[in-house]
């Protein structure tokens, strides 16, 4: 019966908003599946799952040969997805009794069997399932299923379900694979933790947590050392005999959107720090490292606009030695030799910043203005390298955000519990509008910032104010100013306004303010930076 | 024998008939006419005399008021007939609703049936479709294209009783029309063995507390309790009825956490769902899907099928292939409640 618990689990996962429902699925799909479809499910969720595909032609000529064609094609006008056209199109076989296949059978079959006899195959498997299997099975033969759960959300689900530390799981996740039975055997308490052996593992992230006024007097400046916090993706390199990986913050692996990093990996060793566009040693935006990410193939154009490279902050590993337990100050030291020695093509050292005072370092970061930069960093001199955010250790201390006040000009329902309210907000400012009058254009959304109690009022004030609604979206009348709090304003061809607001949030609804008093596009730009003097 | 076309057509209040004169279902106010069931785009308010069964005549009455449910309204049970004119009515049941009945025409030899809505699967809330062979076969197309098949209502009816084990922390709220679907979907989940009260919405009670006095149980049912200001949710693990999008306005507020839900035909398609932000879609429909349209088409064996409101494009051309005439009517403002008020305006019928 797998295919179709796992497309009915599929289903629920696509339509379900919520992270902790989601997880409520994964636990239960965990304790309740029998090996190895749970773990190729787990696999298939995760898209780490390698399976031999058939091309989308295949599906439709096994379908057009099923179906006639003026029903097809206005079935498929309806649609929209041809997957999902032919999983509802597909006519019920009558008169069969097969039981549907199970994933691991599907997964095998797609091995094994010669080209010439997919078609057979596969329309066999699509007669054995109802709409919801076809659906699923379709996805998963042609490659195109995409759901959304990321391993982070998987690992997450498996700590629960288990009631071990994610940072465990996170130890071995990328010594196991598909179908994972040593993994689901150790967390249920039958085998041994699974053996990492030469395999690049994932260390889970040492974090910070944020400094408050309150901590600031308590600093001790020289039990502290202080280093930029960049504005990219943190990143952990690890090179190991048995190959090189690169992952997030989360675990992550995205070797494959970095190649130019993953070749430089030549050493034995495990290194934090921060993934940037670096030209010509200065530190682009995050818009240009955006244009890296999440990219399955990278092409040599994009390498040569859009250079990476690692800005180290700390080595947790080298040779087969563990750093980790050594205090920030030896690991530190440690790092500058391998640095000097290994001299490791497209990385460099996070400077140290020097300090004599609290004082002094607040004053360097209020006079950090790139945008490449997020604030301080402050780490305990004699800090051991330990998962997760342990107070007191590691401090991140932000730039005071950057404002506008803006007008409210569209506001849309949210989702999940949110679903009853207009929570997520669309503001503009003004400019000319070429015709001597002013015009709004917006700038960005935001959707966190508020109190409950400011959700309730902005809620209220949406639908006491709309002007027009298209399906989810309300346009509201040019007559509520928000404050609007941002880390940094770039300029941006995909934005009419010509420039985009990293993390923008509600800072304060500004009742007391009239709409025409707000803030103007231009006030905006004079917070972009400069490509030239970023850094 | 007089071809139905020559004695039955379209008008601007929708289809009459010529020797009877009198309409079926019009869609606006009109001396004379026959009604095939209570939803309100085809039961309009203040005609002057109204057929229709017992039931559907006691529904318009709930829905609009005595004074405006017809000033003659003549109650007349299934398989019972009366001539009009010269033209023989019947009334046979449809199988959609609570008192939906086809309208079976007799003029001189010839015989055009008028389905209105109907379905084939089995409910408990209302008598079974039964087939009548005639000429002109009227049929509704809301879910004429092949990809519309419905599946088992237990299964729907299971997956939510699973949800309902899975998320016991949170209500779940299922969107559905007031009249029928609401009313056999808590037939269903009694079938199914819930027998906790089942909470509905304030719009949704005066309709079942009416299929209970008109013989339809329906075990016990609560109003939503109101909620008082800063009161922490309610009704988390319970099943909670309300009209379609009631969770996107301030009421569902009061809710703990609700995965919300939608019992409808459309559901079967994945950016129907998505597009109206549905957690847990449940294909439960009031409907013939293509399946059981054509089938029905075929039961009837009417050389000639006219198409009321829908896809009627998917439907003529799958008839044309099986030698049955087809013939597009247009009828507007069929189809506005129900399920086919939540068709995308490319549906919706012209
Ligand atoms: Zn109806
Ligand atoms: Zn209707």
């Amino acid at each position: 019966m797998s295919i179709p618990a796992f497309a009915h689990l599929l289903e629920r996962l696509v339509f379900t908003p919520g992270r902790n429902a989601k997880l409520a699925l994964l636990r239960n799909w965990f304790a309740e599946q029998p090996d190895p479809n749970r773990g190729i499910g787990l696999a298939a969720l995760t898209e780490e799952l390698k399976l031999a595909t058939a091309k989308p032609a295949l599906l439709r000529d096994l379908v057009a040969a099923r179906t006639d064609p003026e029903l097809l094609r206005l079935s498929y006008d309806y649609v929209g997805d041809f997957a999902e056209t032919a999983a509802l199109i597909w006519p019920d076989p009558h008169g069969r009794n097969m039981p549907p296949p199970d994933l691991a059978e599907v997964v095998e079959a797609m091995e094994l069997t010669p080209k010439a006899d997919l078609p057979a195959l596969i329309a066999d498997w699509m007669d054995r399932l109802d709409a919801n299997g076809r659906f699923a099975l379709a996805k998963l033969v042609t490659g195109g299923l995409r759901v959304g759960a990321s391993a982070r959300l998987a690992r997450t689900a498996l700590a629960e379900w288990s009631g071990k530390e994610v940072t465990e799981i996170e130890e071995v996740w990328h010594g196991v694979a598909p179908p994972y039975i040593p993994l689901f055997r150790w967390l249920e308490g039958k085998g041994p933790r699974p053996d990492p052996g030469a395999v690049p593992i994932f260390r889970p992230l040492m974090l910070a947590h944020p400094l408050e006024d309150a901590d600031v007097a308590a600093l001790e400046p020289a039990a502290w050392r202080a280093e930029w916090k960049w504005d990219g993706i943190r990143v952990q390199l690890c090179a190991a005999p048995g190959g090189a990986r690169i992952f997030s913050r989360g675990g992550e692996d995205v070797t494959a959107a970095f190649p130019e990093i993953a070749a430089a990996l030549t050493f034995e060793a495990v290194l934090d720090g921060e993934l940037l566009v670096i030209r010509g040693g200065a530190v682009a935006p995050f818009g240009d490292l955006q244009q890296r990410l999440n990219r399955k193939v990278v092409t040599p154009k994009m390498l040569r606009d859009y250079p990476a490279g690692v800005r180290l902050y700390d080595l947790l590993t080298e040779g087969a030695e563990d750093l980790r337990p050594l205090p920030f100050d030896q690991r530190r030291a440690r790092l500058e030799a391998f640095v000097l020695r290994e001299q490791p093509a497209h990385m460099d050292l996070s400077p140290q910043i020097a300090f004599a005072s609290v004082a002094q370092l607040s004053a360097i970061r209020d006079g950090a203005r790139a945008a490449s930069i997020e604030g301080l960093m402050l780490k305990r001199a004699d800090s051991p390298y330990v998962a997760g955010r342990q107070k007191g250790l590691w401090w991140k201390w932000k730039r005071d955000p950057l404002t506008i006040d803006a007008v409210l000009m569209y506001a849309q329902r949210g989702h999940g519990k949110r679903s009853s309210f207009y929570s997520d907000y669309t503001f503009g400012l003004w400019r000319p509008d070429g015709n001597g009058g002013e015009e709004l254009v917006p700038v960005g959304k935001a959707y966190s910032g508020f109190t409950d109690e400011e959700l309730v009022f902005l809620d209220r004030w949406v639908r006491n104010h709309t002007t027009a609604r298209f399906g989810p979206v309300r346009e509201v009348e040019k007559g509520l100013v928000l404050e609007v709090a941002f880390d940094a304003a770039q300029r941006s061809t995909r934005h009419r306004s010509g420039v985009a607001l990293r993390f923008p949030r509600i800072a304060r609804i500004r009742r007391d303010k009239p709409p025409a008093e707000a803030d103007r596009l231009e006030n905006l730009m004079l917070l972009v930076p400069d490509r030239s003097a970023a850094d | 024998m007089p071809h139905p076309a020559t004695w039955l057509r379209v008008t601007e209040a929708g289809l009459y008939c010529d020797p009877g004169d009198f309409h079926i279902d019009p869609t606006r106010a009109v001396p004379r006419a026959v009604i095939t069931h209570g939803h309100s785009d085809h039961a309009r308010p203040d005609h002057g005399a109204v057929l229709a069964t017992a039931e559907t005549l006691a529904i318009m009455r709930a829905r609009m008021g005595d004074d405006r449910a017809g000033a003659a309204q003549q109650a007349m049970a299934p398989g019972e007939g009366v001539m009009r004119n010269g033209v023989g009515i019947r009334l046979v049941p449809a199988g959609h609703v609570l008192g939906s009945a086809q309208v079976v025409l007799d003029w001189q030899g010839s015989r055009a049936v008028i389905s209105g809505d109907y379905k084939r699967r089995p409910d408990p809330t209302c008598a079974p479709f039964e087939p009548v062979a005639c000429d002109v076969f009227v049929t509704e197309a809301t879910f004429a294209l092949p990809v519309f098949r419905h599946p088992p209502v237990e299964q729907e009816v299971a997956k939510l009783l699973e949800s309902l084990r899975l998320f016991p922390d949170r209500a779940h709220v299922i969107g559905v029309y007031s009249l029928g679907k609401c009313q056999r979907l808590i037939a269903l989940l009694r079938r199914a063995g819930w027998e906790r009260p089942i909470y509905l919405h304030g719009a949704l009670m005066a309709l079942c507390a009416l299929y209970e006095e008109l013989g339809v149980a329906l075990g016990p049912l609560l109003p939503v309790p109101l909620s008082k200001r800063g009161a922490p949710p309610t009704l988390a693990g319970e099943v909670v009825l309300a009209p379609p999008s009631a969770e996107t306005t301030p009421w569902a507020r009061r809710l703990a956490e609700p995965v919300v839900c939608a019992a409808s035909g459309w559901m079967r398609v994945r950016q129907r769902a998505k597009a109206r932000g549905i957690e847990l879609p449940l294909i439960i429909s009031d409907h013939a899907d293509w399946d059981e349209l054509l089938a029905t088409c075929a039961e009837v064996e009417a050389p000639e099928v006219w198409v009321t409101h829908g896809r009627e494009d998917a439907l003529i051309h799958a008839l044309s292939l099986r030698d049955v005439r087809g013939r597009a009517l247009h009828l507007v403002g069929l189809g506005e409640e129900d399920e086919g008020e939540a068709a995308p305006v490319e549906t919706a019928p012209a």
